[in-house]
């Protein structure tokens, strides 16, 4: 595997649009660094458009995507993870072994991989069970699972926690922070505003598809400049 | 009702005392629609994956023909077919009229379209559950149509089966270009007509049952080996 980076990733003045409407944008962001960045605002604000224009998943209407290499290159040092954990209709154990095999590597060197993978985020004793009977906090630390075993340099995470107990997000952050000791850049979106605090090092806050504030997690919650973000903070409802 | 009875007879009599000319007319049955079906499917399913996957100009096009192709006469296929096996025709030179190979032919042009008809609207289904993690893990198209198929390798095979069910009892181009031949080209459906045009019924809805279970025979053994409705990997 390469070991060239593939960060800073740019957009500039990057607009997604969809049947004429602005989706997000146009908006400035430069990826790089280490850490965890949390993408925060209210529904529909643009924040899942925003991960899926830095995998290359959502074509740009306006503006530019500077990558450091061509979209496969680059995808090749970026996981993500959608909102719903999309699982191949496999067992545990083969969910983690494709990816492996689509980047060459041999089955059985994959599935050692794979099962130490499994260990890791503690799915190790489910590897012949068929995917869907895992439960959703299983289905995301599997899918989570897959992403780093590609060992990404940025890893991207839509809402990985959304409608999981407290146990379940408690095992998907406790894995979110061994990978960032590890150096893997993370930019993820979330509604939980205790778990931003928790995890960010960075903050981006987006309303109506623009960036409003950017800047480190201390300061963001401890003095946000905007109104909308004080707003936001403070639980209201954004118009 | 007494040709029900009396086909429901003959059919029993011919099943148990393993009558030569029925064993082989199953045989030959059973042959050329499984070497049709199964050359149908390796046409069929990577191009129903194929037109999943791909954007083209001409592919709504290309989907409502292939479904229309569904609803092909096999008459005039059979007419077609006789026409381009025929001595004097393009391909008469390979002497392959009357022959079982040409019924496998006619039976390829009639279940290809019905094989990649469905196995399109089975695979469009999966693909919109898979499509952003494929392309996410950076598979190439070749990568993503392979997956598809794996993956939805048990809905497929309702294409295949489905594809079974029209040649095991398709009599129009067979007949026409099979010839009905007496220990060479005959088949089920081309006895029946046959047995139906001499006026004996009883005989001929033996061969009908006789047809029929081995349709249900065929369907069952599939699901049994691929363990559909039994727990599996997914």
């Amino acid at each position: 595997m390469s070991t060239a980076t593939t960060l800073p990733i740019q957009l500039k003045g990057a607009t997604v649009q969809r049947k004429g409407k602005v989706i997000v944008g146009p908006i400035d962001l430069s990826v790089e660094g280490r850490g965890i960045t949390m993408v925060i605002g209210p529904n529909g604000a643009g924040k899942t458009s925003i991960l899926r224009m830095l995998h290359g998943l959502d074509a740009l209407s306006e503006g530019s995507l500077h990558w450091q290499g061509g979209a496969k290159r680059v995808r090749k040092k970026q996981g993500y993870v959608f909102q719903t954990p999309v699982l191949l209709r496999r067992n545990v154990l083969e969910n983690l072994v494709y990816p492996l095999k689509l980047r060459g590597m041999a089955r059985v060197k994959a599935t050692k991989h794979a099962m130490d993978a499994l260990a890791h985020v503690g799915l190790n004793t489910f590897a012949q069970h068929a995917a869907r009977t895992l439960s959703g906090g299983e289905r995301q630390k599997l899918a989570l699972a897959r992403a780093l075993i590609m060992e990404p340099e940025l890893l991207l995470l839509d809402e990985p926690c959304a409608s999981l107990d407290g146990n379940a997000t408690k095992a998907i952050e406790a894995i979110l922070i061994s990978a960032r000791k590890t150096g893997t850049r993370i930019l993820m979106t979330t509604h939980d505003m205790g778990q931003a605090r928790r995890l960010a090092d960075d903050v981006l806050f987006i309303v109506k598809g623009k960036i409003h504030e950017a800047g480190t997690a201390e300061t963001f919650f401890a003095a946000p400049e905007t109104p909308e973000a004080r707003a936001f903070l403070n639980g209201d409802i954004l118009p | 009702m007494n040709e029900l009875t009396q086909g429901l007879l003959d059919a029993w009599r011919l099943i148990f005392t393993f009558d030569a000319d029925l064993m082989e007319i199953v045989g030959l049955s059973l042959k050329v629609t499984l070497t049709a079906v199964a050359i149908s499917s390796l046409i069929g399913l990577p191009l129903g994956a194929w037109l999943v996957v791909n954007r083209f100009r001409m592919r709504r096009v290309t989907i409502a023909v292939l479904n229309s192709l569904m609803g092909l006469p096999p008459v005039v296929v059979g007419l077609i077919v006789y026409l381009l096996l025929s001595r004097s025709g393009p391909f008469g030179v390979f002497g392959l009229l009357f022959t079982p190979t040409a019924m496998v032919i006619a039976q390829v042009i009639i279940i290809t379209p019905m094989i990649a008809s469905i196995s399109h609207q089975v695979i469009r289904d999966l693909w919109a559950d898979y499509h952003d993690l494929l392309i996410s893990l950076n598979a190439s198209r070749w990568q993503r149509i392979k997956a598809l198929l794996w993956d939805g390798r048990r809905a497929l095979l309702t294409a295949m089966l489905a594809g079974f069910g029209r040649g095991i009892g398709e009599v129009g181009a067979i007949m026409i270009v099979g010839g009905n031949i007496d220990h060479h080209t005959r088949v089920l459906t081309t006895a029946i007509s046959l047995e139906t045009g001499k006026g004996n019924f009883a005989f001929a809805i033996g061969l009908g049952l006789i047809l029929i279970a081995l349709a249900i025979s065929v369907n069952l053994v599939t699901h049994w080996i691929s363990k559909t409705e039994r727990a599996s990997t997914w």
